[in-house]
């Protein structure tokens, strides 16, 4: 029988890490890859109201400066029974904004082993990889596997007029506040 | 030459024998790794069907597939072991659990091949103490991605690249 291929030796690199629930389900996300943390009111007090088709996970967008950005329901996006998340991570590099429930801690992960090939559905566009922390696996969720391109022409293709749009504005500093409150 | 032949097409091979429920059936040896006691099954939102979670064994991240729904129809209720199994995906291998119930039984037999008319997860037949076992095709059996075979890289993602046979694993 063939013998389990032992883990390679070697320096290790960290990359430091949000775990966060939405519901029950606990998660990963590169802290790199987040932008902002905030409170899921704050947020979606200058958000506006969206319906499209086939893109239920996202009823709200916001307006900053030239950016659209979509609220994504993160329990609807992984089909989990949880009700709408209290905290919205503004994703870098992305158009989304996701609710989560709440930021279980920060830590760091020195390996991230590829999801399994057995996975071979959305999932792959969902997850980085997985990694094992504290003896329980998480799964490391892709910051731009939120929204598809095809749901962002879908999405974009369903913005409402531009003066019904509310403009979201909030100093720097605000939000600097925010991040800090959230994270610590 | 005639009993080179005859030597040659009753070559036995080793199977392990699995159990589900009631019935038994083989996987070919080669595909096989180890069998291990029940642990917990990590689950997380995904939609392959059959594919229950994970288990962490000698710090690997390893599927578990039920495959009983499909071959006894309908799902273990006790499980006692998990048969750590390698399934292929193209020149890539990486481990597979499959809840088993029982003990699983190494044997030598004569494998006899699949018939067309056989189902897909059939990679042939054997004979063994009276009864005549499956022996199984994981490849058929566990789901995969279907575009493998064409494009070996086209579902993995740019930043966790398996290196090496089941080290599926990247430095992040």
């Amino acid at each position: 029988m063939p013998s389990p291929t032992p883990a390679k030796p070697g320096s290790l690199r960290s990359e430091q890490i949000i775990l966060f629930r939405i519901g029950e389900q606990l998660f990963a996300l590169s802290s790199s890859s987040v932008q902002e943390v905030r409170g899921a009111d704050s947020l979606c007090g200058g958000a506006t109201e969206i319906t499209a088709p086939g893109v239920e996970k996202v009823r709200q967008f916001v307006r900053r400066g030239h950016q659209t950005l979509f609220i994504v329901n993160g329990a609807a996006h992984f089909g989990l029974s949880a009700r709408e998340g209290v905290l919205a991570f503004v994703l870098r590099n992305t158009r989304t904004a996701l609710l989560v429930d709440s930021i279980e801690r920060m830590t760091a992960m020195t390996r991230l082993q590829a999801l399994p090939l057995s996975f071979c559905h959305e999932e792959r566009r969902w997850y980085r990889g997985l990694t094992a922390l504290d003896q329980t696996v998480v799964p490391v969720v892709r910051p731009e596997g939120f929204l598809s391109d095809e749901e962002l022409l879908m999405l974009d293709a369903s913005l409402p007029p531009p003066e019904a749009w509310t403009e979201e504005e909030e100093t720097a500093e605000e939000r600097d506040a925010d991040l800090g409150a959230e994270l610590n | 030459m005639n009993a080179m032949t005859v030597s040659t097409e009753l070559e036995l091979k080793s199977f392990v024998l699995l159990r589900l429920g009631d019935r038994r059936f083989a996987v070919a040896a080669d595909q096989t790794a180890e069998l291990v006691a029940p642990s917990r099954v990590f689950r997380f939102p995904h939609r392959t069907p059959k594919i229950e979670g994970v288990i962490l064994r000698r710090g690997r991240i390893v599927p578990v597939c039920d495959v009983a729904e499909k071959l006894i129809g309908k799902y273990l209720t006790s499980r006692r072991f998990y048969l750590i199994a390698l399934r292929r995906y193209g020149p890539r291998n990486e481990w597979v659990a499959l809840p088993v119930t029982g003990e699983c039984e190494l044997i030598n037999a004569e494998l006899t091949a699949a018939s067309a008319s056989d189902e897909p997860h059939v990679a042939g037949w054997l004979s063994h103490a009276g009864d005549v076992i499956e022996v199984l095709s994981l490849d058929a059996l566990t789901p995969g991605p279907d575009e493998f075979a064409t494009s070996p890289t086209a579902s993995e993602p740019p930043t966790a690249q398996p290196t090496h046979r089941n080290d599926a694993e990247a430095r992040p």
